[in-house]
């Protein structure tokens, strides 16, 4: 719990030394996001081609519902899919909604040895919020990348900041992630069973995303840093003209700093879910193995134990038993360990 | 090591806590208690099946003789199944430790180790990858959450990959679908490479590579079995029926698991089966070769399983039949419906299966060629084809338990209910959240049923067996009927033992309860010999 923190403000340190004592506002501002930008984009594509290319030797889908068998017993389409159209559904309600975690439920031990059950959709709700308050934070981030502003962009961002508190607008988004975060990091801390399987890096995922969102409130709220100014900085990064602006706050490379010690990071890390779980067979392939022949490309043959040298073995017990045989004697010499 | 007293049901749960205390669970070490881990694999059949590093050897040791490049093994299989199962490397590397699947498992509810919850147990393969497969974990090791791999790290695999019934409940909660089986397989695969397997795995696999079926019952002992049923039939419907075996030409070929013929109460699900065949006059023969359905290869690797599982196309193919039907049994039908075709097929040279008596196509049996014999009775019965009389089976208040791979493999929910429905007056489900895709194991599967580790079984059926307290208080239930052979031997001292009161039956033995058959004399009994109704029961309602 505290190692990951401390990591992180040893992050914060080196970005502020480096961006306002020794002036390295190009390596910070320029170099380094094109590199975390290649090694995100490279490492993921990786990852993603290693699994894609990893051979999938059986079809082992985890079905949720009731097959499709005779005509009259009515099938679940979706956890049980046996069409691709059933199969796409199935993947949408994981990715799109987490179906699997929307199931959840808690069991206790209550006294007199009874198991309690009850449905659990925090984590469910939590995550939910937390992936698609990201989404729609990337999606207006669109804003500072494309010229001129799609409208969908424009009106995402209108919906999300229809809000106001005081003279300023403030994004619902930034509200909801901040909480959900909040919720994800406690009940890692606070439920022992949490704490026991919690890694070093499940802290650090979560830290690393705290601290950019929270540089990136800081620059919208209290530095109100000139957006224009880093929507020109990014438009000359993207056309491969890179400049620096001097006199724009240091919190607007922290900001930057982070994301690109994330883009570093994720490829590397759990976080290569997100791409993982379109891949996932048990949840990707259909449950038709019965109706279509799945086919493991690295088959090959084993050793069994034919019915020739069954029949040799036990032939005189067959024949005494009266059951049928092929040959009538035995042949000696071969092999009775198959 | 002392011998320890099982403890009695109502203190063995006194030292779980679900919400166990924090720990650092990279230092702490397995507990090789007896009652809770399986006695190593004889010698005769780790040489019957050659399989590697053979040797004496007992888990309780210290030395467990691992071959001196034992680490190299280890790390050369895993690169081996990593490229070879994409669900394996997939599941070592997106884990988000959500913690979601934590409260799903039934060792976990059963006995709070921390370790059994899916994610650790998937962890102790997951730290070791880290190590020696990933940057991250090569460079920053522990805080990348890697370890070095070493003897206690392997001691630990054995424990907790044999402490799992691959039951796949934990993958059903997983938001990416991580599947704990998989994890399993692949750590029970790699225990095998350094010749670290268990007794009730290895023996009923070697059995069945020799004679044919798990409990090793050669042909003649075979036919025995099924005279002594066919006998027991004539006395209870006064009807002489007939079971062909490796009879050429036959329309169909049966495979059941072979604790069916063999085992109790697996028996009253044969004599159900047989009455079934019968009444319908069904053109169909037993094989005394392909004499098992279960496949305790499965529980092993995926080698070994096709190795056993190669028989029922093989013997299919020599006997000429048409297709395939298969009896009540849960690693059975998980090996036939996702493995088998894959396998050992494609098996072209059977047709697609049509009821001979409905007419129906089983069209999502068309390419692997064989049926569920509930579904294949579920369709006589929608049918009209069968006369059954419910009231056979009033003495009994059922449940129905969802065997775990039936229902997660293959979504086989409705197609038993419907059997029961019909041949039952009372029936009553457990509650939603342990049935059906969220059913709980009997915590005896994928090679777990042995006597040596009693106290971890009893602990991983307790919530299944809670749910059941639960009926049996509510509703009387008396009677839980399943469709798996392993569920049959597991769930008579599970019950006893949690819920003493109730019994436990095949989905076919109350079919043949029910069955009314032509030319049968008045039945007095069911097929237990019990009388048809019992007056003490009615009390307890």
């Amino acid at each position: 719990m505290l190692f990951p923190l401390i990591s992180i403000l040893m992050l914060l340190l080196i970005c502020l030394t480096g961006v306002i004592w020794l002036r390295f506002t190009f390596f910070f501002g320029v170099v380094f996001p094109y590199a975390a930008s290649f090694i995100f984009i490279a490492g993921c594509i990786y990852r993603v081609v290693i699994w894609a290319r990893s051979p999938v030797p059986f079809c082992i889908p985890t079905v949720c519902g009731q097959q499709k068998s005779l005509p009259w017993i009515k099938s679940d389409k979706v956890q049980s899919p046996s069409t691709s159209w059933g199969l796409i559904r199935r993947m949408a309600s994981e990715i799109v909604f987490f179906r699997s975690l929307f199931i959840n439920d808690k069991t206790e031990l209550k006294k007199g040895q009874i198991l309690s059950n009850d449905a659990s959709r925090l984590l469910w709700l939590g995550g939910l919020i937390f992936h698609w308050s990201i989404f729609i934070i990337l999606i207006r981030h669109l804003k500072l990348f494309v010229e001129p502003v799609p409208n969908y962009v424009l009106f995402l961002q209108n919906i999300d900041g229809m809000f106001q508190f005081g003279s300023t607008n403030f994004y619902l988004t930034h509200v909801f992630i901040l909480i959900s975060l909040l919720f994800l990091l406690l009940r890692r801390m606070i439920f022992s069973r949490m704490r026991l399987i919690s890694l070093f890096t499940d802290y650090f995922a979560l830290y690393l995303i705290l601290a950019v969102v929270v540089s990136g409130i800081l620059m919208k709220y209290v530095y109100k840093v000139d957006v224009m100014s880093i929507k020109r900085v990014i438009m000359g990064m993207l056309a491969f003209k890179p400049f620096i602006i001097a006199d724009i706050n240091p919190v607007f490379y922290v900001h930057v700093f982070f994301v690109c010690v994330l883009l570093v990071y994720f490829p590397f890390s759990k976080l290569m879910h997100m791409g993982g779980i379109f891949l996932s067979p048990t949840r990707n392939m259909k449950n038709d193995s019965r109706a279509t022949r799945h086919v493991n490309p690295w088959d090959y043959p084993v050793k069994v134990h034919s019915y020739e040298e069954w029949e040799d073995e036990f032939r005189s017990a067959l024949k005494e038993a009266g059951l049928p045989v092929e040959k009538k004697k035995s042949r000696r010499n071969k092999g009775e360990n198959g | 090591m002392a011998e320890e007293r099982l403890k009695k049901p109502d203190e063995i749960l006194n030292d779980v806590d679900l919400a166990p205390e924090d720990q650092d669970w990279f230092m702490t070490k397995p507990d090789f208690r007896k009652g809770t881990y399986l006695y190593s694999a004889p010698l005769k059949h780790q040489n019957y099946l050659g399989l590697p590093n053979q040797r004496e050897w007992n888990p309780a040791d210290t030395d467990w003789k691992l071959p001196e490049d034992w680490k190299e093994i280890i790390l050369n299989g895993m690169a081996d199944l990593i490229k070879k199962h994409r669900s394996f490397r997939l599941f070592l590397d997106i884990c988000v430790r959500c913690g979601a699947c934590a409260d799903k498992c039934h060792f976990f509810l059963g006995s709070g180790d921390p370790k059994n919850m899916p994610v650790l147990r998937a962890e102790l393969l997951r730290s070791v990858y880290r190590r020696y497969f990933t940057i991250s974990g090569r460079l920053f090791g522990r805080f990348a959450g890697a370890r070095d791999l070493d003897e206690d790290v392997l001691k630990e695999w054995f424990y907790y990959f044999y402490q799992c019934t691959e039951c796949r409940r934990c993958s059903v909660y997983c938001p990416y679908g991580i599947d704990t089986c998989e994890i399993t397989m692949m750590g029970r695969d790699l225990l095998n490479r350094v010749g670290c397997n268990v007794q009730w795995v290895i023996e009923p696999a070697s059995n069945c590579f020799r004679t044919g079926n798990h409990l090793g019952v050669p042909p003649h002992a075979f036919k025995e079995t099924l005279d002594f049923a066919l006998d027991e039939i004539k006395n209870l419907t006064g009807i002489s029926v007939e079971a062909p075996i490796n009879r050429k030409g036959a329309e169909i070929l049966f495979v059941a698991p072979s604790a069916d013929y063999f085992a109790n109460p697996h028996w009253f699900t044969l004599l159900g089966y047989l009455m079934l065949f019968h009444e319908i006059g069904l053109d169909y023969t037993w094989s005394a070769y392909a004499s098992e359905g279960g496949n305790f290869g499965l529980f092993h690797s995926a080698e070994l399983a096709k190795r056993l599982n190669a028989k029922i196309y093989a013997e299919a193919k020599r006997l000429g039949v048409r297709w395939i039907l298969g009896g009540e049994c849960g690693h059975m039908w998980r090996t036939i419906h996702q493995y088998m075709d894959t396998f050992n097929g494609p098996a072209d040279f059977l047709e697609e299966p049509v009821s001979p008596v409905t007419g129906t196509k089983f069209e999502h049996a068309k390419s692997t060629k064989m049926v569920h014999i509930c579904e294949f009775t579920a369709d006589l019965i929608y049918n009209n084809a069968l006369k059954l009389d419910k009231s056979r089976n009033d003495k009994w208040s059922i449940t129905f338990h969802d065997s775990c791979n039936p229902a997660r493999s293959m979504g086989l929910f409705e197609e038993p209910r419907y059997i029961i429905k019909n041949t039952c007056n009372n029936f009553y489900e457990m509650p939603e959240h342990t049935i059906r895709e969220k059913t709980f194991c009997c915590g005896s599967g994928a090679g777990l049923g042995a006597d040596e580790n009693l106290e971890m079984r009893l602990r991983g059926g307790f919530p299944r067996a809670n749910a059941v307290k639960y009926v049996h208080e509510k509703h009387g239930v008396n009677m839980l009927a399943c469709i798996c052979a392993i569920d049959k031997a597991a769930f008579p001292p599970l019950l006893d033992y949690w819920v003493p009161g109730v019994g436990v039956c095949g989905v076919h033995e109350l079919l043949g309860n029910a069955l009314i058959m032509e030319g049968e004399i008045e039945r007095t009994t069911n097929l237990r010999g019990e009388a048809l109704t019992d007056e003490d029961v009615d009390d307890v309602r």
